[in-house]
């Protein structure tokens, strides 16, 4: 770790303040995806704005159909918050899924969205669910806010500062962790609400996160398992490591897919 | 001997007298120990493979802020890391042995290889300083597979001339050959043993510390048998007397076998520790880890298998190229040959085997023994192709076993590569696990599985491997640089409590516990009036450590043999005071009484006399109450024993659960239940990880691609089922305590079992083979290619 300047603002005002001011400030939220990147030296911030002392950033609410989380919730908590699971079991149960027990404990849902790594799980249910990012500026709909492999819409300074995911009535998540990471090789959030019949799918695309239109309208017709058991995906622009080909990442999203469907 | 199974004495599982330090963070590892004025090393590693180092300029690291001194490999003009052993090729010359310096010289062979030391006040400021040192390298081609070092040009060592270490063989060629000619049936079959990262919990770690005052050094060190790293680094390496070098391995969390060799970063911070005139630490870090610590296994194996008509084994023929990585770590070449080619017979009666090891210098970090050391590579070989020869001559893979055990009315057996085994009973641990194992529902389970889509498959193992390592007169024959008997020293102080000195080493084993319930046993003392002291050699007259499951059975051996003589000595104290003959004199329950009368002195009273010698006769009976004791053992020891596995496939997905593992295990005389357990546990654990999980896979380039956690999958409790873990068997009939050993035997035993299931399980879909590690893809794949 080289060093830096650590700031530990009270309120999202004076957090952006201090980013302001700061010549290459980061934000520092659960650390679970920071404290590594600066331990190994890959990143040199000059400042290192942390958000755990914002209380207006904590917190789960749910009303008017509408699940809202504070982008500073770790995962843990929004596993265990029994709003949460009677509004939208799905997303209680991806974050009950999400690493192990001490990264549950830690990482937030802010800074696993604003980091958009292609593995992460919470992108597929904001793009799925239709959820709106919201920001020390503006809000920002999920399908404009995932612009790329660990790219957002978001601004320079600009702090996330909760998350809203409007109910639907059905919605499920399954994933093939990579074994080592646990982080999604395939993930994929089928979701048919407001935002209509939607299938994201996490840890596949080159891009990352991504939906799938022949899927979304097979189950528009029939919100069955069987309605997509043949849409195949396409290989190209899926990712390709060590623990799975394009091709086998390919035909695991018709099978995370279905599984999805039948869950429900 | 006393009832143990409800005491502390042997049979009994008590609780491990060393958990409550470890658990409640007490411990004393290397990394707690801070020495007054403490400086810090960090290690500069190169990031080639292969490559010339044309210049290198610390220059501006040396003025970087704290620091106190930078070395390379031009400054650190010391010996080679030696190696242990050596093997002759079947020509007769002696392998290839290329020099080995603590800090690279002119070349870097590994991604890793140590390039620079940087030492500072602070363990930040030697890392940041290193970042400012200028290497100049001119990357050279890469041998980064055993086939790419056979075949290419590119020499991982210039001056030995070949990437051929060395062209071994065991057995009678002519006699396998013959065999082959007549043989009804041969099976053939070419496998991989994956490269696996051995990842002991705590890090390596080391302490270097020099005192000018008295001109004697001090290293503490994460090591698993502290007198041979004295031995190997102050005669080999920096050239400083046994006398003047102390080594303490204090707690060590884990080693598995990386932590037996003799490792660069050792020598470097004794060395440095004068130089600088404060002690140097050196902890790696877990990437570091990755890259430095030795790892395991690394083979390709091609066998061929003749059967008679009647499924009976007449001869085994294997290939073998091992990989040895960039140096010779300190066991390595003993492990493909000695530790494994030597175990080819199994538990059968092959009749003639030869096997042929070939071992390669690649670009890759050193590989060397990891938990089982070359017992895993043949009982893999052989599990997988006795399956494979039953599937291709109909026979059933149980019986084609029964068909070939040493029957357990045969030993001592002598097999054709060089081992006499001296007891076991296959048959029983056979029988004891299919029973435990259900074999008889396991029809309906598999019927079961298929109602939902899934496919259920059940492989076996009836392994045996050789441990308690190791007679010294047979492996000195074999090319061992060292004798392996074990030492031990049992003082008895004058209140009758007792300190014992083992030369053996526990890293999460629980000697504290299961040696000081010999002692216990034998002296009928309570565990808390014994300590047991290891990994100091300035406490402990000498050991040679704890590998090769021998520190019960050659360690434990030398600890009773002590405590013989304690009791002995005991006994002419005891015959002294009581006006009796010594040989009159009875030692029972903690009492020694002579025979026939009521007259007698209990432990501590003899022990306080021998402190309180007021009328001792001097000339014939010296006062003090302290023994030590070698033991060299007459053979190996034999654990064997039948690892069934049961797996669930998912075709879908490719993902293969293991939904019960059993295990039945010869480990002879078993001394803590408990421990026994927990040890089998732990090694089938790494067996599942190696067979399913596990691998460590290098780019063409000859970078680590699984580097961190991110990406190799170390096994984790919900990988597992609950495993059935018993033991049953036969005693080892050349040490009086009648142990074998179980450090290894679960890792040993249980990867074929695993994959044998594996196969089972998709054999009707089709798929013939299957490599470790059986990772969902490759499951995916080799059901998508059957179709
Ligand atoms: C071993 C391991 C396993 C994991 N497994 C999974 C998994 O299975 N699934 C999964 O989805 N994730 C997984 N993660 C990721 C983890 O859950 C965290 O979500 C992720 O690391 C980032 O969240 P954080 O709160 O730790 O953010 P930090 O690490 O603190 O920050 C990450 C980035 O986001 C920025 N940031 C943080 N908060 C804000 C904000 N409010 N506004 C704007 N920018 C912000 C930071 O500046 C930084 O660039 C895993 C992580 C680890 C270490």
């Amino acid at each position: 770790m080289y060093e830096f300047e650590h700031h530990k603002p009270a309120s999202v005002a004076d957090a952006a303040s201090a980013m302001k001011g700061a010549d290459d400030g980061k934000l520092l939220a659960g650390g679970q995806t920071m404290i590594p990147t600066l331990k190994q030296r890959l990143a040199s911030p000059s400042d290192l704005v942390d958000l755990g002392g914002i209380a207006e950033l904590k917190g789960i609410s749910v009303s008017g159909g509408t699940v809202t989380i504070g982008a500073m919730t770790n995962h843990a908590a929004v596993a265990a918050s029994a709003d949460i699971k009677s509004a939208l079991p799905a997303l209680a149960e991806l974050a009950d899924h999400i690493g192990d027990a001490q990264v549950r404990n830690r990482g937030t849902i802010g800074g696993s969205v604003a980091n958009n790594d292609p593995a992460a799980d919470y992108p597929a249910a904001c793009l799925a669910l239709g959820a709106t990012i919201h920001t020390s500026q503006r809000d920002i709909a999920a399908d404009d806010f995932f612009t790329g492999l660990f790219e957002t819409a978001l601004e320079e300074d600009e702090i996330i500062t909760k998350i809203s995911f409007p109910v639907a009535n059905k919605a499920a998540y399954v994933k093939f962790p990579n074994p080592a990471s646990r982080y999604a090789l395939v993930g994929v959030f089928v979701a048919d609400g407001p935002a209509g019949t939607r299938v994201a799918v996490t840890g596949a695309g080159q891009d990352g996160v991504f939906r799938v239109p022949e899927m979304e309208s097979a189950l528009s017709g029939n919100f069955s398992a069987d309605a997509i058991a043949n849409v195949k995906v396409s290989a190209d622009n899926l990712n390709a490591d060590i623990h799975a080909s394009a091709d086998y990442r390919a035909h695991l999203i018709t099978v995370m897919a279905k599984r999805a469907v039948a869950k429900i | 001997m006393p009832d143990g199974t409800t005491g502390t004495g042997i049979g009994a599982a008590v609780k491990r007298v060393e958990d409550f330090r470890f658990l409640t963070g007490k411990g004393n590892y290397t990394d707690d120990i801070n020495r007054p004025g403490q400086s810090y090393a960090y290690i500069l590693r190169s990031p080639h493979a292969h490559a010339k180092i044309t210049s290198i300029d610390s220059s501006a690291a040396k003025a970087a802020a704290g620091v106190l001194a930078v070395f390379t490999g031009e400054d650190m003009q010391v010996g080679s890391l030696p190696c242990g052993w050596q093997i002759h090729s079947k020509d007769g010359s002696p392998m290839l042995e290329p020099e080995h310096p603590p800090l690279a010289k002119g070349k870097v062979r590994y991604v890793g290889d140590q390039v620079a030391v940087v030492i500072a006040d602070t363990y930040s400021q030697a890392k940041d300083a290193a970042e400012s040192i200028v290497v100049n390298y001119e990357v050279l081609p890469a041998a980064v597979s055993m086939s790419d070092a056979l075949t290419d040009k590119s020499l991982v060592h210039d001056d030995i001339g070949s990437n051929l270490c060395f062209d071994w063989e065991i057995g009678d060629e002519a006699a396998v050959d013959e065999a082959m000619s007549k043989a009804a049936h041969i099976t053939k079959i070419d496998l991989v043993n994956n490269r696996l990262v051995p990842n002991a919990m705590e890090p390596r770690a080391a302490v270097g510390e020099f005192d000018a005052a008295t001109g004697e050094y001090t290293l503490y060190t994460t090591s698993q048998n502290p007198h041979v790293i004295r031995l190997l680094m102050g005669a080999f390496v920096l050239s400083i007397p046994e006398h003047k070098l102390r080594v303490v391995a204090p707690d060590v969390g884990g080693g598995f076998g990386s932590k037996i060799y003799h490792y660069a970063e050792e020598a470097i911070v004794t060395w440095a520790a004068p130089k600088i005139g404060r002690p140097i630490k050196w902890v790696a870090d877990r990437s570091e880890a990755f890259i430095s610590d030795a790892h395991g296994r690394d083979q390709i194996n091609h066998a061929e298998l003749a059967l008679d008509a009647n499924g009976k084994f007449l001869a085994l023929k294997v290939q073998t190229q091992a990989n040895m990585g960039a140096y010779l770590s300190t066991f390595a070449p003993c492990v493909p040959t000695y530790l494994s080619a030597t175990l080819l017979a199994g538990t059968y009666t092959t009749p003639a085997i030869h096997a042929n090891v070939k071992a390669i210098f690649t670009n890759t970090v050193p590989v060397d023994a990891y938990r089982g050391a070359g017992r895993p590579e043949s009982t893999y070989l052989i599990e997988r192709i006795v399956d494979q020869a039953a599937r291709e001559t109909g026979i059933d893979k149980v019986e084609i076993r029964r068909r070939n055990f040493i029957p357990a009315d045969a030993f001592p057996y002598q097999t054709p590569v060089a081992l006499q085994y001296d007891s076991g009973d296959y048959e029983a641990t056979l029988s004891s696990a299919t029973k435990i194992a259900d074999v008889a529902g396991f029809a309906a389970r598999k019927a079961e599985a298929a109602s939902r889509g899934k496919l259920r498959g059940m492989g076996y193992s009836t392994y045996l491997e050789a441990c308690g390592i190791a007679p010294s007169a047979v492996v000195g024959s074999l090319g061992a640089r060292a004798g392996l008997y074990e030492s031990a020293e049992v003082r008895v102080h004058p209140t009758g409590s007792v300190t014992v000195f083992t030369g053996t080493h526990s890293h999460g084993q629980g000697h504290e516990t299961t040696f000081a319930q010999l002692v216990s046993d034998r002296l009928g003392l309570p565990m808390e009036n014994i300590e047991i002291s290891h990994g100091d050699t300035n406490k402990v007259q000498f050991g040679m450590g704890t590998y090769g499951s021998r520190s019960l059975a050659v360690g434990g051996e030398a600890l009773i043999r002590a405590v013989d003589k304690i009791i002995d000595k005991a006994k002419k104290i005891a015959a002294h005071v009581l006006e009796a003959s010594a040989d009159d004199i009875e030692f029972k329950d903690g009492n020694f009484t002579v025979a026939g009368t009521d007259r007698s002195m209990a432990f501590g009273e003899v022990a306080l006399t021998a402190y309180v010698p007021h009328n001792f006769p001097h000339d014939e009976l010296e006062p003090g109450l302290d023994e030590k004791a070698f033991y060299d053992p007459a053979n190996f020891t034999y654990p064997g024993g039948c690892h069934i596995c049961e797996v669930e496939i998912d075709p879908e997905t490719g993902v293969t659960e293991v939904i019960k593992f059993t295990a039945v295990d010869d480990v002879g005389r078993v001394i803590n239940p408990m421990i026994v357990e927990g040890q089998v546990h732990g090694g089938v654990a790494q067996g599942i990880g190696q067979a399913l999980l596990e691998y460590a896979a290098y780019d063409d380039s000859g970078q680590l691609v699984t580097g961190s956690f991110m990406d190799y999958t170390m096994p984790r409790a919900d990988n597992f089922p609950k495993f059935d873990v018993t033991t049953e068997g036969t005693l080892c009939t050349h040490n009086t305590l009648g142990v074998k050993g179980v450090g290894e035997v679960g890792a040993i035993g249980s990867p074929p079992a695993v994959i044998n299931a594996v196969i089972d399980a998709l054999w009707d879909r089709g798929v013939r083979d299957m490599s470790m590690p059986a990772t969902p893809e490759k499951v995916w794949s080799a059901l998508q290619a059957a179709e």
